[in-house]
């Protein structure tokens, strides 16, 4: 090896370290619910004060009805959720078998609704896929979120990796810089978060509503000025796979209660 | 259409006890204050009044305002004085209507 090619070994070596450096360690890492205040963690925990329940409760309506004549409900395929659906929220996003596209859970549940259901697929941010993604989401409380790496989705882990770290908007700012270099420091009066998605669809007091991480997602981008990318938009859960690649082994809670 | 929640105590209710009775309903409650990206105006739509009826006989009862949250929680004690059946009506603007009911079990102090 030269001292040129040497040099810049180190050197790259020395930025990719850089890159590295704001990686929180596992013993650093808080869910939004360590995070926010002990009332809010009150509601959340209380299953009754949690109105995001009452999507729940919508969402296994939805699970166990026929949508029309001749037409299969959720369980008659997949059965009682709370018997068969545990952990399935966990190892989501997935690569569809079939096709190799990448789902999010509300994309496999419009999926299942146009193919084995021969409906129009619910659309995205709508009460009947939040409640049904809710329910979903229920039934996988407290397992860890699977490593998307380990279930051969490395590619789109690099992908969404290298969003979180681009700048974007007026305010040319990226995910990073907030999430991971100034996290716990105050932003307009609240704490900024470690953007670990453990609690989607989640009640959020600001949208008086439950919402997907999608919708989180647009009012961070929003928020920096940036144009979000359209609802379902692939670069979305490119980023989903990589925050939860960054937050595998962290316990599902949801649906949770956020300010 | 609405959900709403309705949660008895699960212990063992006696005569005499004093229970409380917790209410949720699903509800945006959107103020009439608020308006569009364009200016227009969005209606006001909230709950405006509820009661709550124990054997027939009306033992709680509030009217809303539009300061109110999504979702409206509610809870409020209530003397139990023998098995019956509470019955929650929600009235709002639109001509919302949702009715619940619930079984309240007392056993003899």
């Amino acid at each position: 090896m030269t001292g040129r090619t040497g040099r810049t070994v180190a050197l790259l070596m020395l930025l990719l370290a850089a890159v590295r450096a704001d990686e929180i360690p596992a013993s650093q890492r808080l869910s939004g619910y360590d995070m926010m205040g002990a009332e809010a963690q009150a509601m959340q925990r209380d299953d009754f004060a949690n109105p995001a329940m009452l999507a729940v409760k919508e969402g296994e309506a939805l699970w166990k009805a026929a949508p029309g004549e001749g037409r299969p409900s959720c369980q008659s395929c997949h059965g009682e959720a709370a018997a068969t659906m545990g952990g399935v929220a966990a190892r989501f996003p997935a690569r569809e078998g079939t096709t190799g596209r990448l789902l999010d859970l509300p994309g496999q549940i419009q999926a299942c609704q146009t193919e084995r259901q021969g409906l129009p697929p619910a659309t995205r941010e709508s009460a009947a896929l939040l409640a049904l993604e809710a329910y979903l989401a229920v039934q996988s409380r407290g397992q860890p979120l699977a490593s998307p790496r380990a279930r051969g989705l490395g590619d789109a882990v690099s992908r969404g990796e290298a969003l979180y770290r681009q700048r974007f908007g007026q305010l040319d700012l990226s995910c990073a810089q907030c999430h991971s270099q100034n996290w716990g420091r105050s932003l307009g009066g609240t704490r900024i978060p470690q953007a670990h998605p453990t609690g989607y669809p989640l009640f959020r007091m600001e949208w008086q509503a439950i919402g997907s991480l999608q919708r989180r997602f647009r009012n961070c981008m929003t928020g920096i000025r940036a144009e979000p990318f359209p609802p379902g938009a692939p670069e979305w859960i490119d980023l989903e796979i990589y925050l939860k690649e960054r937050a595998a082994g962290m316990a599902i809670d949801a649906p949770a209660v956020r300010p | 259409m609405a959900t709403a929640m309705i949660l008895l105590p699960r212990t063992t209710i006696r005569a005499g006890d004093v229970v409380m009775v917790k209410a949720m309903i699903s509800h945006p409650m959107e103020t009439g204050f608020r308006r569009t990206e364009t200016g227009g105006e969005i209606p006001r739509n909230i709950i405006r009044q509820f009661s709550c009826r124990y054997a027939g006989e009306i033992v709680f009862s509030c009217d809303f305002h539009p300061a109110i949250a999504a979702n409206p929680f509610l809870s409020f004690p209530v003397r139990a004085a023998r098995s019956g059946s509470l019955e929650f009506v929600w009235r709002g603007d639109n001509g919302f209507l949702h009715r619940e009911q619930a079984m309240l079990q007392v056993v003899a102090s």
